[in-house]
This record gives C-alpha cells, sequence and structure tokens, in this order.
C-alpha cells in the first residue's frame, strides 16, 4: 500500500467522534491528536474513559461515526475492511495487557505469525526467521526457550515474546495497551526499558496506554485522555 | 491460505481431546455409510454372480422371489414339488437345449445338500458364464458319491474318499440322519464365490435311495433298507424341487415360459432368474432405503456434534482470534479458520472411518463368506462409496460454516478487546 511519510504526521484525528452500536451517547469524541513518526506517547486515563476504544480506533479495527483518523495518510473510515486489515498488518504492531500469544504456537512461530499476515513485514525483516531470534535475544529470551510453547512460560516472558512479535519487520507505529499492568515492579522497568529501546531501534512510533502515571516521564509525550475526550464532559454536563 | 491451515491444524491439535471424540462419531458415521453400501453393492454383486447362463427357472407355481431363493440360493424351502414325467415332458420340447434337475431338502452339518444329474457339472454356470471346474476327483457316478462345494471341503476337513452322513431336513433332530447311508466323497469343486461352494452335491438316485424306507419325513419302522439293498430298487426320481433351463435360443424365452405355466398336468411356474432378481431387489430396496436413512441420521447427529463442539470453544477462542485480528488477519480470514478446523475434523473421521470399514472387512470377510454366503471383498471403494464419502466431507465442510459465520461475527464486534 502507498504510503506518504514525509509531509503528514503518522497518525492525525480530527473531529472524532465514535458512539458504540446500541449506545445512546459518543464514547469518544476527539477534535485533534496527533502522532508523528518514531515518537512516543503515554496515553492514560482511568478506566472506562476510551483507553481502548481509541486505541482500536487508532488501529483501524474500529472506524469512526464522525470525522478522521488518518494513518500514514489513509483515512481508516475510506477503506474497506480488507484494506483496513492490509494496512493494520502492514504498519502496526500490538501488544496487550495479557494473553498476547497463541498458547499451542512455539514462542518462534508467535513472533513470525506478525509476518505471516503481512508481505511487508516478511521484506522488512530480511530474513524473518533471524530476525525474529535476534528480537528474542534482545528482549531477554534466550535459545533455549524458543521451542517452548507460548503457555509454558511466565506472564513476564510472554509479555516480552508479544514486544518481540509487535516490533518484528519494523512497523510504523506500535500500540500497547497495559502491557505492564500484569508485571510486577522489577520486570515493568525491564520491560520498559526493552520497549522502549527497540521501539528506538525499530524507529517505530509506541502509543502506550497505562494508567500507572509512573512510567509517564519516560514519553516524549503524555496524553490525558479525559481532558482531550469532550465526550466525557458532555456526559458530565448531561443530568 | 498456508498460515490458515497451519494455524488451523495447530489449534485443533490444542484440543485433541475433544476434537477428537467429534472425530470418532463422523468415522462412525462414515463406517455406517460405507460399511452398508458396502454390504448392499456385495450381496447384489454375489446374487447376481450366482445364476448366469440359464434361461428359466422351472418349479411348483409360487412366487417368482421365492423360487429363486430356494432354487439358487437354498434360501427358504420350496412348498410343492414337480413330478419327474413333467421334467420329462418339459426336456422334451424342442425349444430346450439342455436341463438340471435339483432336489432340495436335506442338509449336511448346516451345508445344503442338493440332488441332481451330471448335468449341472456341464452346464450350471456363475459369474460371467463361467463353468464349474473340478478341484479334485470327477462328478459323481454311483449312487452314494457325493461332491463337495469347496466351502464345506474346506471347512469341515473333508478329502477324497472321505465318508458322510446326511441328514433329513435341516438337520436338527438327531433321529433324522441317514446314518445308515453314508456317501463317499468322490470330487470337490474349486471356488466359485456362489451358494455352490456351500452345498454337497449328490445325484437324484442317490436322493431317491436315501429316502426308500421314508414315509412322510420319518423313517418306517420294519421297513428299512440297507445301503447294499437299494440297487434292488427302482431309484428313479419320484419328484424334483426344481428345474434349471437352458435354451437353443433365447428369443423362445417367453414362448418356453408360457407353455409351462399352461402345463395341463400339474401347476408350474418358470422364471427369468434376471426378472426375479429385480424383483428382490425392489423388495429389498425398502430395506435398503431404510438402513441409509438411518445412517444419514447418524451423520447428521454427528455434523450437530461437531457444530455444537466448534461453537463452545469459540466462546474461550475469542482472545485468540482477537490476536489474529490484531496481527492483520480479517474477519473472511477467521471464518476461513473455523471452517477449516471443521472440514479438517470431517476429513480424519472420514479417514478413520474408512479404516474402519476397511479393517472390518478384512476381519469379517471370511467369516461373512462361511456363513452367511455373502463374499465381502476389500477392494478400491466404489462410485457411490465415493459419492457418500464426498457427501460427508461436504456437509462438514457446510456444517463449519455455522461455527465459522459466528466467530466471523464475534470477531466484528469484539475487535482487540473480546468481552468474555
Amino acid at each position: 500500500m502507498k504510503t506518504n511519510h514525509s509531509e503528514e504526521s503518522l497518525l492525525s484525528i480530527e473531529d472524532l467522534g465514535f458512539r458504540w452500536p446500541q449506545a445512546s451517547q459518543e464514547t469518544l469524541a476527539i477534535s485533534r491528536l496527533q502522532l508523528q513518526q518514531g515518537e512516543t506517547a503515554f496515553l492514560y486515563g482511568p478506566s472506562g474513559c476510551g483507553k481502548s476504544t481509541l486505541l482500536s480506533l487508532v488501529g483501524g479495527v474500529l472506524t469512526a461515526n464522525r470525522g478522521t483518523v488518518r494513518f500514514l495518510g489513509h483515512d481508516w473510515q475510506q477503506l474497506s475492511s480488507s484494506q483496513r486489515d492490509r494496512l493494520r498488518a502492514d504498519h502496526v504492531g500490538f501488544i496487550f495487557q495479557q494473553f498476547n500469544l497463541l498458547p499451542y504456537l512455539s514462542v518462534l512461530d508467535n513472533v513470525l505469525l506478525a509476518t505471516r499476515f503481512s508481505e511487508r513485514r516478511t521484506l522488512q525483516s530480511g530474513r524473518p526467521q533471524q530476525t525474529a531470534q535476534r528480537l528474542l535475544e534482545q528482549v531477554g529470551i534466550h535459545s533455549t526457550e524458543w521451542g517452548r510453547k507460548a503457555s509454558d512460560l511466565s506472564v513476564g516472558q510472554q509479555q516480552r515474546v508479544a514486544a518481540a512479535r509487535a516490533l518484528i519487520g519494523r512497523p510504523d507505529l506500535v500500540i500497547a495497551d497495559e502491557p505492564t499492568s500484569a508485571l510486577d515492579e522489577a520486570l515493568r522497568e525491564s520491560f520498559m526499558n526493552l520497549l522502549l529501546q527497540t521501539c528506538a531501534e525499530a524507529g517505530s512510533a509506541l502509543l502506550f496506554v497505562s494508567h500507572d502515571a509512573r512510567l509517564a516521564s519516560r514519553f516524549h509525550r503524555q496524553i490525558d485522555l479525559t481532558s482531550i475526550n469532550e465526550a466525557t464532559a458532555i456526559n458530565e454536563a448531561t443530568p | 491460505m498456508k498460515t490458515l491451515l497451519g494455524l488451523a491444524v495447530q489449534s485443533a491439535w490444542n484440543r485433541r481431546f475433544v476434537l477428537s471424540l467429534v472425530a470418532l462419531s463422523i468415522a462412525l458415521s462414515t463406517f455406517l455409510l460405507l460399511g452398508i453400501e458396502r454390504i448392499r453393492a456385495d450381496v447384489r454383486e454375489n446374487f447376481s454372480h450366482s445364476v448366469s447362463g440359464t434361461d428359466l427357472i422351472v418349479g411348483a407355481r409360487t412366487g417368482s422371489v421365492q423360487l429363486l431363493l430356494y432354487s439358487v440360493f437354498r434360501i427358504g424351502n420350496a412348498t410343492n414339488n414337480i413330478r419327474w414325467s413333467s421334467v420329462q415332458t418339459i426336456g422334451q420340447h424342442k425349444a430346450v437345449a439342455w436341463m438340471v434337475p435339483i432336489s432340495l431338502g436335506d442338509s449336511h452339518r448346516g451345508y445344503s445338500v442338493v440332488g441332481t444329474s451330471t448335468a449341472y457339472f456341464e452346464h450350471f454356470r456363475y459369474g460371467d458364464r463361467q463353468a464349474l471346474n473340478f478341484e479334485r476327483g470327477k462328478p459323481f457316478d454311483s449312487v452314494f458319491d457325493a461332491v463337495l462345494g469347496a466351502e464345506v471341503a474346506e471347512q469341515l476337513g473333508y478329502a477324497l474318499g472321505d465318508r458322510l452322513v446326511l441328514s433329513h431336513g435341516d438337520g436338527q433332530l438327531s433321529a433324522n440322519d441317514h446314518a445308515d447311508k453314508p456317501f463317499t466323497v468322490a470330487g470337490i469343486l474349486r471356488r466359485t464365490g456362489t451358494p455352490v461352494d456351500r452345498s454337497v452335491h449328490i445325484s437324484l438316485e442317490g436322493m431317491e435311495a436315501i429316502h426308500l424306507d421314508w414315509v412322510a419325513g420319518m423313517p418306517m419302522k420294519g421297513m428299512a433298507v440297507s445301503a447294499d439293498q437299494v440297487y434292488r430298487h427302482d431309484l428313479t426320481p419320484k419328484k424334483v424341487t426344481a428345474v434349471l433351463i437352458g435354451l437353443k435360443n433365447r428369443a423362445s424365452v417367453f414362448s418356453v415360459q408360457r407353455s409351462i405355466a399352461e402345463f395341463e398336468s400339474e401347476p408350474l411356474m418358470a422364471i427369468l432368474p434376471g426378472v426375479a432378481l429385480d424383483e428382490l431387489w425392489d423388495v429389498v430396496g425398502i430395506g435398503e432405503r431404510a438402513l441409509l436413512a438411518m445412517s444419514v441420521s447418524v451423520s447428521l447427529v454427528s455434523l450437530v456434534g461437531l457444530v455444537a463442539v466448534i461453537t463452545t470453544a469459540l466462546e474461550q477462542r475469542r482472545r485468540e482470534l482477537a490476536i489474529l485480528r490484531a496481527l492483520g488477519a480479517g474477519p473472511r480470514q477467521i471464518l476461513c479458520l473455523l471452517v477449516l478446523e471443521g472440514t479438517l475434523i470431517t476429513l480424519s473421521g472420514w479417514i478413520i472411518g474408512v479404516f474402519l470399514c476397511a479393517l472390518t472387512l478384512a476381519a469379517f470377510g471370511d467369516w461373512s463368506s462361511a456363513h452367511l454366503g455373502v463374499a465381502l471383498h476389500l477392494r478400491a471403494p466404489t462410485m457411490n462409496e465415493w459419492i457418500l464419502s464426498g457427501c460427508v466431507v461436504t456437509s462438514g465442510l457446510i456444517a463449519s460454516c455455522i461455527p465459522g459465520w459466528r466467530a466471523y461475527r464475534l470477531s466484528l464486534v469484539d475487535g482487540l478487546t473480546p468481552r468474555i
């Protein structure tokens, strides 16, 4: 898919409004939000304020009811669903809170899975097998673990494998949805170091959602969702 | 597609216990469908192979299917016999080339005894107009000679020169044995795969001899005739059960049939074996269709099981589907994944079913040919079996669309965050 990197920002949201089907009011209303190439952003807010919904909109899994969400110059809304799947597979890496991996695949196959649905990421990673191994080494998963089933790993290890998977093939954007919430403090520190470092090396932007404010300082930008989400304000205003 | 297939296999393998139960139920229904079809085809083949080259079968007036069953397949009993004089009259008909009289009713250790003439070994044909051949020995020429079918000789371990005692009727009562007049094995026929293999053939004279001192199915007290004395009696048969007739020209078959039906001295009938066989299939067809309907129902039940198991598992797999969605799998690929899974399970069930079928045939083929007279063959699937197999797999594929469609909906609704 043709992308225009030079002029536009990586992600640009304008006049976004999103309402779940059957919901009476909008969950999200954001007039403007941008993310540049390689930028790391920390998105925070209380639970239920629409963080996960915003991530789905950014990743093109959901589409806006009004306004535009442009990613790499493409308006998600304008694309067909298969084009959206394609764009997401090619340019976005995801890390969830937990259960990121397919339990029945080996560690290595889980990382390589990201290249299976995207030719671009296969090409970008050069030799996928070696790249996956290098990334796993980088996040501290050693060769003895590669053949193990993902379900046999500890939660901390699983999150690091998920990070390796999100980064294989150097996607333009990594979306992380509270990836550290299942980790204890020591693991969280090392995971954050790894994630930020590997993102920087891959040149990927990082949109990181958490309600753990202690992590905020490590990012280029901090975004308070409650302050930019006008829907919440409207909700509170209505009796 | 290759990725999806790999994922479907690995994911299914991860849940192999439950899924193997489903595959097993599909295997059983495949086994039923194919097994019933195989038995049906083999029974038909056996029956139509059993008689060939015989233009007409003559017997006392009865149902044509009944006459065919007892005269050729030794199933059931004749209600009436034909007088020998009638047989001779029919034999003089100018269109008749040969005839083989058959006299039934006695048995030897469960195998039926056929009283006949040496014309039997000359004119009787089976399969594709194959003549009977002798494995050892020769046709009977003395009164107490017997010629055994291959199965009888093999199962009972008889060799040439061995003596055997025939029983009156089905041999249930030992008092009904013809123990005073033992027969000697004069010949053993080569295997034919027809009821001939399970018959003991004796001459009509022999048949007459063992019943000389019998009246109304019972030995007459004080009137016993010893084996040596029989030659002093007239051993010309008085009655036979049926006559197989070959014509000089097949075109005259209907006129001969009509003349036999109009026979004056006693009520007779003549049947065309092929026509009677068709009538038999009409009757049997009802049972066959009922069996087919049953096995189709069993297949449907197993497919419902397939849908239920995959759909139930789907609830626990919403996370898995969300991961695939995040990695770029479209809802259509998710649908494809589920359909692949269901189809793979159906396919493996089918393969197990085919193996079960082959195994059963290999294990019970000999038994069935010895005890039921139906030779079941281990051979490549017939067209019908391919069609049935195709139906099983296709309906598995169609059934898999149900969980597939549900997964499609779920993946659209859930996106990346399944609400479990």
